[in-house]
């Protein structure tokens, strides 16, 4: 999130798409109610009508994995919106001041960049296809003609500041305002109702509803989870909230913001600490192969990250300096600090701090989940380590994972309880492709894990809120804390290098590694310890670093996380432990700053610097942020504390947006692996036969169609087990989703017997009109079948779920929870458990491989 | 001592059902075997395992839709039929208003589950011998043993909702709070509770009819009811006799059981 959760109650537009709020996160309606009391509209955008649309103001159908065309629709809307307006009107209505100086609206682009509106292949310049039948992306492009004009000191367009501009003719032809109006402009009402089956009226009222925030002083939400990012462009769909945000001004202010509801309530911190392929803590870049060394390694950080000065805008400099800024960048401080945590006194200036000891991805290989279970697959994965994860229920295209684990020589599964992972040979007999049990040679160990009551530690909640959780009751049995296992096992693997060697066991054996205190922790690993390492101290005195600002880059300072920098005071005092009830913001916004402690710097809101004009008054001043007042900042911690830009000397005007190297937010992102803006491209497995907004044909082969597809996403082969399936013969869409009454994999709920009471059996939703033509009831088992497996559920046939007209056809969906498994007090129908997820194919994002779990081609029948 | 009253707000409930599991938790109920019918809602009824169930109604279609959540339990008449009919007092009123339950003095008659205007009230009786764990329904956390009100704790329903749709307090202010909330949401808005049956201390604010909820229009203590009322010193005098038999029936049933298992 770039807010919170309280500060929901500050919006006065919620759009809720990509989500389903109430019953995924139950506890962030708490804060949509208080928003709706004073006022608020509730906006949900969703295939089927969810208990969130039962408390909507407006709800609106669409068609899943349309939506890059529902936003850009409503962004169309706006900009369209922004010309029919005088200059008066427009200011009245729209934040002119913050999309001029705070987002890339005015900066021209190179003049060589085409874009679909121009091609009508629906690609960018720069494409190259890939070449067919291998696993991987579909192609690839070379962005260079998506770069500004002038990458040094990128030239704006005057005229987006005068205010007086009338017509976009007036514009700059490649400037990113007028840029944005050719690509998007095609996104008409009626191109929306056609490609997403949302009716035009409806879709007029949500962009018309939802512009009003882009008014000075009304703040719109987006809150957005998996309905978003689980497609094939789904970095792209996320990319269309930011450009709608950014041109409503909403980002940086109190009730604005993008934010993603996290699936579990650690996601952030798990993402903070580093269980992402491409990351290190703190989403410092993974080592590639050909950055031998730490030079290297900056050098590469250097490349992407110099400070660029937009010219023409009133704030003069980007503060893109966190991550190298000079020759003694924060980059450098960062990742010697980290390396100095992890090695300890065998990180030396002489041994560059121990960084050949790290390990490096290749440039082909993708390390994402779907990549992985290619290569379990493939044979080149020998043991896996699957751990608090059930891919066997929660993986792409389950039934094939279960196949692939068939290839491991040794699994370990650590649980509360034995998952369908742990438990994937124990079908009775063979079925669907899979060995009997007793030829399964793979050897299964379960590790006991503690729950969360059960051992003490830190999460970090989608607000980026640290708060500590302590110990209420001992582990039963043998179970014990992950910390303990992952303890345990380190120094036994340290000890086997040590005395055995191994390939290149310097990285094992040179690790520093001591979390043992005392009492309870004499034996085992503090989590004090772990936290404090994860702050960062003096390496000769072990006293905490208290900012980033303090890491330094010769060794003397360790930090496992530099944005986790700050939550220790000097005197070793944990904030993340520490709640004061009262909100001290300005206004009493519900910031509750000392309420545990949150990254970075305990700044509750980010890029709040936004949510100010250039003299650092708020926008908003029934909700400000924070304010510039005689010379200070109030409020919230401000991204950076310079004086307000009309107060700064010529040459220190440093721009809210200090991680991107011009300082401003991205209406145009030309870093984006399929585009600089999102473009309407159809799931991998899509009803209709042309791509209705770029024209494109959908191709005959079993891989996609770039320009019908997504033309950089990932496409799995997992040993032949990803079928692609036809509008023919599935002509419904599928979705898999979650259930209020149970989580993720199940392991917890289905073990749960109040929890099974509530929602016994897996289900399959269905609208009456399908149900009416397959002569379905509720109530009755029926089958989903895709080109990968079939699932076996109880109907619930409701209004809920209603047929779309889409491009001239008939368009029903069918949604499939995927909680079901085969172990548990409450299992699935078929033997393959039911997961909604036996059904989704092993395909993934463009950008971060993400499967596709929320659209694909099925059919339904009575059993 | 000031009446008190839960506020359910379906305007604000999300269905989440958080309510339903913190009251088998509180109240130490069992979970029941269940399977899915083609709808959310499960169980399928009230029982004595279940003294909270939400209810989930679809009403219109396509662009009318409303998907309704209906909160049903005992709402703790101020004119109770199942305190007017108990014969033995086992239901009664607390001085908060809340209908508790003495358990030690029901006898199984059923006349509470014949007469409620809401139909909430379960026997728990083993069919066979005629003992169980007597009549039962919410208690507003009043259980001897599991009381919460009289520990000043929010009952166990109220507590774990999320959304702030569930309140409790003083009757008072809760009808100020929902009559203002009323105003507020306009349209078809009503506060349902105020007066039915004497006023009852489960006070609903719906946004439509009190049928579209499921919910009767006009709760009425049913007529012979209050003949029971009459009758109630009567009822007493039964209850002794009652009870007696029911001794007898004890011993007679125990008898029979040593017998079978000598028979073995």
């Amino acid at each position: 999130m770039t807010n919170h959760w309280i500060d929901i109650r500050n919006a006065d537009r919620i759009m809720i798409i990509g989500s389903n709020a109430a019953e995924n996160h139950p506890i962030s309606f708490k804060w949509v109610t208080v928003a709706k009391e004073r006022g608020a509209k509730l906006i949900s955008v969703d295939p089927r009508f969810t208990r969130t649309s039962s408390k909507a103001d407006i709800y609106a159908p669409m068609r899943s994995g349309t939506d890059i065309t529902f936003i850009g629709g409503m962004i169309r809307y706006v900009l369209d919106d922004m010309q029919k307006l005088t200059p008066t009107e427009r200011a009245k209505k729209y934040n002119m001041t913050y999309v001029r100086q705070y987002t890339n609206a005015a900066l021209i682009v190179n003049s060589a960049f085409k874009g679909p509106a121009d091609t009508w292949t629906g690609l960018f310049s720069g494409y190259t296809p890939s070449t067919n039948g291998t696993p991987g992306r579909l192609g690839k492009y070379d962005k260079s003609t998506w770069q500004y004009a002038d990458t040094n000191t990128p030239a704006s367009e005057p005229a987006v500041s005068s205010n007086t501009w009338t017509e976009w003719e007036d514009l700059n032809p490649n400037c990113v305002l007028r840029l944005l109006w050719e690509h998007f402009k095609r996104y008409t009402p009626q191109k929306v109702e056609e490609i997403t089956g949302c009716p035009e009226e409806i879709f007029l009222e949500v962009a018309e509803t939802y512009a009003e925030s882009g008014a000075p002083g009304k703040a719109g939400t987006i809150m957005y989870a998996m309905g978003t990012t689980q497609h094939t462009y789904g970095t792209q769909n996320i990319r269309g909230y930011a450009i709608l945000q950014l041109l409503l001004g909403n980002i940086g202010a109190a009730g604005g913001g993008i934010n993603a509801l996290r699936g579990t309530s650690n996601v952030q911190g798990s993402t903070d600490m580093l269980l992402l392929y491409h990351l290190l803590p703190g989403y410092l870049y993974m080592v590639n192969e050909n950055e031998q060394t730490l030079d290297a390694y900056l050098a590469t950080a250097k490349k992407g990250r110099g400070i660029v000065t937009p010219q023409g805008l009133a704030g003069d400099k980007s503060a893109a300096w966190w991550w190298y800024n000079d020759d003694d960048p924060n980059s450098k401080k960062y990742i010697v600090s980290l390396l100095k945590a992890w090695y300890g006194d065998n990180a030396t200036a002489s041994n560059e701090f121990g960084f050949s000891y790290l390990p490096k991805k290749t440039s082909t290989d993708d390390y994402s989940h779907i990549a992985i279970f290619e290569a379990v697959a493939a044979g080149i994965i020998k043991g896996m380590m699957v751990w608090g994860q059930n891919p066997a229920v929660g993986g792409p295209d389950a039934e094939g994972e279960r196949k692939a684990l068939e290839k491991l020589d040794w699994l370990v599964v650590t649980d509360l309880f034995e998952t369908e992972t742990a438990a994937f040979w124990k079908h009775d007999k063979a079925y669907d492709g899979k060995l009997p049990p007793a030829q399964i040679k793979t050897e299964v160990f379960l590790l006991p894990a503690a729950c969360s009551y059960e051992k003490q530690g830190s999460i970090s909640n989608s607000g980026r809120w640290a708060q500590w959780r302590w110990k209420a009751i001992d582990p039963i049995g043998k179970a014990r804390p992950d910390l303990r296992i992952i303890d345990e096992l380190m120094l036994k693997l340290k000890e086997l290098y040590t005395k055995e060697g191994g390939k290149y066991p310097e990285a094992i054996t040179k690790l520093y590694w001591d979390y043992h205190t005392s009492g309870d922790y004499a034996f085992e690993a503090d989590p004090n310890v772990v936290a404090k390492e994860v702050n960062g101290y003096e390496w000769a005195t072990g006293t905490p670093v208290t900012s980033f600002t303090g890491l330094k880059s010769d060794g003397s300072t360790t930090s496992g996380n530099w944005l986790y920098c700050g939550m220790f005071k000097a005197d070793g005092t944990n904030k993340a432990k520490e709640h004061d009830p009262v909100d001290r913001s300005l206004n009493q916004i519900g910031l509750y700053s000392g309420w545990t402690w949150c990254w970075p710097v305990n700044r509750r809101i980010i890029y709040n610097r936004a949510s100010v004009d250039l003299d650092g008054a708020p926008f908003d001043s029934e909700h400000p942020v924070i304010s510039r007042v005689n010379g200070s900042w109030q409020g919230d911690i401000p991204d950076g504390g310079w004086p307000a830009i009309n107060e700064a000397a010529p040459g220190s005007k440093f721009l809210p947006f200090i991680m991107h190297k011009e300082g401003v937010g991205h209406l145009w992102g030309p870093g984006v692996a399929e585009g600089p803006l999102p473009e309407a491209y159809e799931p991998w497995e899509s009803p209709l036969e042309t791509n209705l907004m770029t024209g494109v044909p959908n191709g005959t082969n079993g891989r996609g169609t770039p320009g019908f597809n997504d033309p950089c996403c990932y496409v799995g082969e997992l040993g032949g087990m990803n079928e692609r399936g036809t509008p023919d013969e599935f002509p419904c869409v599928g979705m898999t989703y979650r259930l209020t009454e149970h989580w993720q994999a199940g392991q917890m709920t289905r073990n749960h017997p109040w929890l099974v009471e509530l929602q016994p059996q897996p289900i399959a939703e269905l609208g009456e009109e399908l149900a009416r033509d397959e002569r379905i009831k509720s109530g009755d088992t029926v089958r989903v079948i895709t080109a990968r497996g079939s699932v076996d559920a109880v109907a619930i046939v409701t209004p809920r779920f209603r047929r779309l007209r889409v491009g001239g056809k008939n368009v029903d969906h069918i949604g499939v929870p995927w909680h079901w498994g085969y172990t548990g007090l409450s299992t699935g129908i078929s033997p393959n458990g039911s997961s909604g997820n036996v059904l989704t194919p092993h395909v993934g994002d463009a950008n971060t491989t993400i499967p596709e779990y929320k659209t694909f081609l099925c059919r339904i029948e009575k059993v | 001592m000031a009446e008190k009253a839960i506020l359910y707000d379906a305007t604000k409930c999300t269905a989440c059902r958080a309510c339903q599991v913190a009251c088998k938790n509180w109240n130490e109920l069992e979970a029941v075997e269940t399977i899915n019918r083609g709808t959310y809602e499960n169980p399928p009824d009230l029982s004595p395992k279940t003294w909270l169930k939400m209810e989930f109604r679809e009403v219109g279609n396509n662009g009318t839709l409303r998907w309704l959540f209906t909160r049903r339990a005992c709402m703790h008449c101020s004119e109770a039929a199942c305190v007017k009919v108990c014969p033995t007092g086992a239901l009664y009123y607390r001085p908060d208003g809340f209908v508790a339950i003495d358990k030690m003095k029901c006898t199984n008659c059923g006349y509470c589950v014949d007469f409620c205007p809401f139909d909430i009230p379960r026997l728990d009786v083993n069919r066979a011998s005629g003992l169980g764990e007597r009549v039962t329904k919410c208690t507003a956390c009043t259980t001897p043993g599991l009381n919460r009100i009289d520990n000043d704790a929010l009952p166990a329903c109220v507590k774990t909702c999320p959304t702030g749709a569930l309140t409790y307090g003083n009757r008072d202010t809760l009808l100020t709070t929902a009559e203002a909330r009323v105003q507020e949401l306009g349209g078809n808005a009503r506060l349902y509770g105020k007066d039915e049956v004497g006023g009852t201390h489960v006070l609903y604010i719906l946004d439509d009819s009190a049928t579209t909820y499921g919910l009767p229009q006009d709760p009425k203590v049913p007529a012979a009811a209050t003949v029971h009322d009459v009758l109630k010193p009567v009822g007493y005098a039964v209850a002794g006799v009652v009870a007696l038999g029911l001794l007898l029936n004890v011993m007679v049933a125990r008898a029979r059981i040593i017998t079978r298992e000598e028979e073995k």
